[in-house]
């Protein structure tokens, strides 16, 4: 198994350098600056500022500029935010957006899960329709819609719930949560509905059953562990997806996250904002898919040993 | 070459090919052919839109302001007095027209690169998947962003942009199929008899590998759908002065506390839409799926 | 003393295309301390009947509509599932057909084989352990021990078999359901498994109810045989009884199936039309270093005229062999000589042309034809490529190549998924002696079909041979079929080439210690079919 980690690391460096690059060229090639939109600025205050921020040396060099400060763990000082750092804003959005993304998560898997298992146990019954058809409304009803649509009902109609804001009243993550997580909710519903189905009608099952198995027992002892393989193997995109999801429920419930940071940077030309948060966002996002590739390995136990065995 | 088919006589028994038995078992699906009909009539409402919305797309009326729905404006006007059902209907022709050209141009990508790949198989396949797989981990909606943000908002790199992401899937989709048809016994047949590898290509394998790609494309055009709208929400999508399904939604969520209207029928039409395609997709994967009779 | 008495079972399914009739009025008895051997074709309802014993078809299309199943004075049929569950797995044990699918690839072979233990006794797990491991032993696993902790991927077929039936013995059922038990192993170890079977019978005293396609397989093993067609019970009896005097016709058809007869005697024919030497075919993948051999240094000729059988288990390399013949997998080394040309330095348009002389019988008709493709089309396709026939004569060249493969001519417009497995087989046998080939290479051409429909095949394949004059390398894992189709055999094991001869020297007085292990693995040799 180590082998197959380290394997997917390795693989996985490339790619990190390549997001850094391509980032890294795409935001200066872009026509603008970082002043540009201000007020009119005196062309000699214009100078002082870009040999301040080190943007009058050759592209390369500020390349070369800022893989070595990125190895030192620097993202370089925010251009909007005088003062500011890359690194200490990310610091204080990313707590906030992780535990939308953990609260976002857990709801998906939660609901999705049980949702697909129940569908699969009963399939083309009520138990089936229902769960499945509230799966397609979930995929269909995009973030952006279902946000102001449940402000709407539940913090406007009904005044039940807090419609803004992150931690500053109680129940105000209740909203934000579902409405991040309820498309992947209903994506794992239908992939484990899929899965569940899939691994039900093999052979093995009806060994279990022609064994004395009662109905409960087949489907966690000897069903669930197939079934769920593509879930956590979902796991990976997830993860991608609810980031950028986060950049719309952040926006929408006035969030103080890193998606809002994020969309903000990239309105106003923030150069080392957008480098450092694409950066950050994507080496998490690698580092996630790794996580969920392994998992989904781990629990194939052909494939578990086949990478254990030292060959 | 014409089929050789025809040479037959009149009295041959009718016979039921695949396509025959998946339309029927298609039609039998209840929900794909009421997706089916709607998203029928979308595209028709939406395609004449010049000539069957009851006002001018840009007539403005700053007198009358928001107003609800009512007899004179079926969804009722914007904050600009503009009529939101004619706003619907244009909008529909930007976020359909996102999402079919945007999967046309992924389709035509992935489908040539991935049988390109399974077919040839061995260092090509190798190299041209592993291409894929290192595009497929970079972390995509951000390098959209960044797109739209850096070369400003073009309707055309819009469509790239979008087919850029879509076309990694279909590859990797049509590469799995042609791979597995290429062992199926019928193709070494096929060899044996003498054919030609591209003859093989096109009669044997392409046909085929047609069904799933059709499912997957019916289910990737809602996707797309959805990413515009995403973009647009965000203000990284569309531009005024056009606008999309996306764009209202943006609007109608700004003003949805005193016009809930502005939010709740382009939301509508933008979900009733991609419910069709996706109640029609997954009809198709059932209708499709099976290959034929075991007895 | 009866053990299961089943009376007047009927079973039914609702389906697409109607109410189908899978089982009707059987009657059946299993006794103590004797195997019952249930015999049919696809179709005939025989598996149907064994899960309709313990429940095991579901009830949304499937539907029991009369009957009893008497066993330890209860009718199993009136059961509800909670006591059904009580029975299965400890009153009767069941043995299914794939071993590759029927253990879960999740769990342990330890905490598979102790399932029924911890599910109907008290015993604890460590005694629970201690049994398995017993029955482990008893079934003849060496290494019970690790066996336990193994995964059932890291096991072969015969000793995954081993296990499924640990496992239905363990808890001491008085009897065993075994449904195709050796249908999907090689000969060798099918033989091994009817002996372990026959003798766990015979030393605890239990009842088995064998269902098998294939009469020879329970020849020698069975006591009392019943005969299913289509869903009914066609004939019963003592095993000695039904073999040697059928009444009923499809017995005696299915008796007159079974490929046997003394192996014919040998002429040598004088020309050669094959000659291959040294031929070594490897597959390289990049997981591994070492390549597989799948024909590792292989050298014979075929002559002119003659049928070579090419007998072997899996991954034997037979059909790799096959393939190599007619160039269809690449060639590692060696040379293959057909009609003096040599196939290795052959340009494309002169292979092109030489293919029209060779051709193959595959052996899946489920795949072997394009499916978007009518009977017609496939016929036509291999004449218009060769330009054997001109536009204007197609439809007649194609209706008399149906002709001579037994098919009507009216089907030309169908799809393969409207035909029967041996219809498809007609199908593409009449594709590959459409161009009149010299040489035909026939992988397992009869190995899917029904034992039945595999005998009319096999006429078939016998008559076209003789009228188009075909010289044929026909492959197979069926020794009985090999015997009777065969001028001379070739036995491979494991890439190489064990034994080649005329068939009455190789059957009668084999050579190599392989090929005599293989003779006595083939079912029911000590017994005289009719």
């Amino acid at each position: 198994m180590l082998k197959f980690i380290l394997l997917r690391m390795a693989q996985a460096i490339p790619v990190v350098l390549a997001v850094i690059t391509v980032t890294f060229f795409l935001v200066r090639a872009a026509p603008g600056g970082p002043f540009d939109s201000e007020k009119a600025v005196l062309p000699e205050v214009k100078k002082a500022l870009e040999a301040q921020y080190k943007l009058d040396v050759p592209l390369t060099d500020q390349y070369l500029g800022y893989l070595a400060d990125l190895a030192d763990g620097d993202l370089g000082p925010s251009f909007k935010y005088p003062g500011r750092s890359v690194n200490e804003i990310l610091a204080s959005g990313l707590p906030v957006t992780a535990e939308l993304g953990v609260y976002a998560l857990c709801f998906a898997l939660f609901i999705g899960v049980l949702a697909g298992i129940l569908a699969a146990l009963r399939p083309n019954t009520k138990q089936d329709y229902v769960p499945m058809t509230l799966a397609m409304i979930g995929i269909c009803m995009p973030s952006f819609l279902l946000g102001p649509i449940l402000i709407l009902v539940f913090g406007i109609y009904l005044e039940w719930l807090p419609i803004s804001g992150w931690g500053d009243l109680p129940g105000d993550k209740i909203l934000p949560s579902i409405t991040l997580g309820s498309a992947y909710a209903a994506y794992i519903a239908r992939l484990s509905r899929a899965g569940m189905l899939e691994i039900l009608s093999q052979d093995y099952i009806r060994t279990a059953r022609a064994k004395g198995a009662s109905d409960s027992r087949v489907v966690f002892k000897h069903a669930l562990r197939g079934g769920l393989i593509p879930v956590i193997a979902f796991l990976g995109p997830a993860f991608a997806g609810l980031l950028a999801g986060s950049f719309v429920v952040e926006t929408i419930f006035q969030i103080p996250g890193l998606g809002r940071f994020y969309v903000q940077a990239a309105f106003n030309r923030d150069y080392t904002m957008i480098l450092g948060t694409t950066v950050f966002l994507s080496v998490l996002i690698v580092i996630f898919n790794l996580i969920s590739d392994v998992l989904a390995a781990w629990m194939d136990p052909r494939l578990r040993t086949q990478f254990s065995k030292a060959k | 070459m014409s089929s050789p088919t025809h040479h037959l006589a009149e009295e041959d028994i009718e016979a039921s090919s695949l396509w025959r038995d998946a339309r029927l078992r298609l039609q039998k699906n209840h929900l794909a052919v009421v997706g089916a009909v709607a998203l029928v009539i979308v595209i028709l409402a939406v395609s004449l839109a010049p000539w069957i919305a009851p006002y001018e797309y840009d007539a403005q009326d700053l007198n009358l302001g928001a107003t609800a729905p009512s007899a004179a404006h079926w969804f009722g006007t914007d904050i600009f007095g503009r009529d939101l059902l004619t706003q619907i209907l244009y909008g529909g022709r930007i976020s359909l027209a996102v999402g079919f050209i945007a999967t046309a141009v992924a389709l035509i990508i992935g489908v040539s690169w991935g049988s390109v790949a399974g077919y040839c198989g061995g260092r090509i396949d190798a190299v041209m998947m592993r291409f894929v797989d290192v595009l497929y981990a970079l972390p995509f909606m951000i390098f959209i962003i960044l797109l739209m943000v850096v070369f400003g908002r073009n309707m055309i790199l819009l469509f790239l942009a979008i087919g850029a992401v879509e076309w990694l899937t279909m590859a990797r989709i049509m590469r799995t199929q042609v791979q597995s048809l290429k062992q199926k016994e019928f193709v070494e047949a096929a060899t044996s008899t003498g054919l030609s590898p591209l003859v093989i290509l096109y009669r044997h394998i392409i046909p085929n590998a047609v069904g799933p790609m059709i499912v997957y494309t019916t289910l990737t055009i809602p996707s797309v759908m959805l990413l515009e709208a995403f973009l647009s929400f965000l203000g990284l999508g569309i531009q005024p002065p056009a606008t999309s399904w996306g764009l209202l939604i943006s609007y109608g969520a700004e003003t949805m506390e005193e016009y809930p209207w502005l939010l709740i029928f382009p939301g509508a039409a933008l979900t009733l839409t991609l419910f069709s395609l996706n109640f029609l997709g997954d009809g198709l994967r059932d209708a499709l799926d099976v290959r034929g009779s075991k007895d | 003393m009866s053990l299961l008495t089943v009376k007047d079972l009927s079973v039914s399914f609702v389906t697409r295309n109607g109410t189908v009739q899978a089982v009707q009025s059987v009657n059946v008895e299993v006794k103590e301390n004797a195997l019952t051997a249930i015999i049919g074709e696809s179709g005939s309802g025989k598996s149907v009947l064994c899960y309709a014993l313990l429940g095991l078809i579901p009830t949304p299309p499937g539907r029991i509509d009369g009957g009893e199943a008497w066993f330890a004075g209860q009718d199993l049929l009136t059961l509800s599932q909670r006591d059904l569950r009580r029975v299965r797995g400890s009153q009767i044990g069941m043995v299914f057909q794939d071993p590759m699918t029927s253990l879960n690839p999740f769990l342990r072979i330890g905490e598979q084989l102790t399932e029924p233990l911890l599910l109907h006794t008290d015993l604890s797990k460590k005694q629970a352990k201690t049994r398995a491991i017993e029955l482990l032993e008893e079934v003849g696993l060496n290494e019970p021990e690790q066996a336990m902790q193994a995964y059932p991927f890291e096991f072969s077929g015969g000793m995954r078999q081993r296990v499924m039936i640990a496992m239905a013995l363990i808890n001491e059922p008085k009897l065993l359901i075994a449904d195709e038990p050796t249908t999907a192993l090689d000969a060798t170890i099918q033989a091994q498994i009817l002996d372990l079977i026959k003798s766990l019978q015979t030393r605890r005293g239990i009842g088995v109810l064998f269902i098998s396609h294939d009469l020879a397989v329970v020849a020698e093993i069975a006591d009392e045989i019943l005969v299913m067609e289509k869903g009914n019970a066609v004939e019963c009896g003592n095993t000695q009884a039904v073999i040697e005097n059928p009444q009923h016709d499809y017995t005696k058809k299915l008796l007159a199936s079974i490929p046997s007869g003394a192996p014919r005697n040998y002429e040598p024919k004088p020309q050669t039309l094959l000659s291959v030497e040294g031929l070594k075919t490897w597959f390289y993948t990049n997981a591994k270093t070492h390549p597989v051999r799948a024909v590792d240094d292989v050298s014979f000729a075929i002559q002119k005229g003659e049928v070579l059988g090419l007998v072997g288990e899996s991954g034997s390399g037979k059909s790799t062999l096959g393939r190599s013949l007619l160039k269809l997998v690449n060639i590692t080394e060696g040379s293959v000589h057909f009609d003096g040309i040599n196939l290795s330095t052959i340009n494309t348009p002169d292979l092109k042309a030489l293919r029209r002389r060779m051709q193959m019988i595959f052996q899946d008709p489920y795949s072997s034809l394009n499916p978007r493709m009518t009977v017609f089309d496939t016929l036509a396709e291999p004449l218009l490529l060769h330009n054997l026939v001109n536009r204007a004569d197609l439809g007649a060249a194609v209706r008399i190549l149906m002709d001579n493969v037994g098919l009507a001519s009216a089907f030309a417009k169908k799809y393969p998924h409207e035909f029967s497995g041996g219809q498809r087989q007609r199908i593409a046998i009449g594709r590959a002696i459409a161009t009149k080939p010299d040489f035909v290479v026939a992988d397992e051409p009869v190995s899917a079909l029904d034992v039945t429909i595999q005998a009319q095949i096999l006429r078939l394949l016998a008559d076209l041979k003789e009228e188009y004059g075909i010289t044929m390398l026909f492959v197979s894992h069926d020794l009985a079929v090999i015997r009777q189709i065969s001028d001379r055999v070739a036995v491979m094991y494991n890439g190489k080439l064990e034994e080649i001869g005329p068939t009455k020297a190789v059957f009668e007085q084999p050579e190599s210690a392989y090929t005599r292990r293989l003779l006595q693995a083939i079912p029911g040799q000590n017994v005289e079919f009719g």
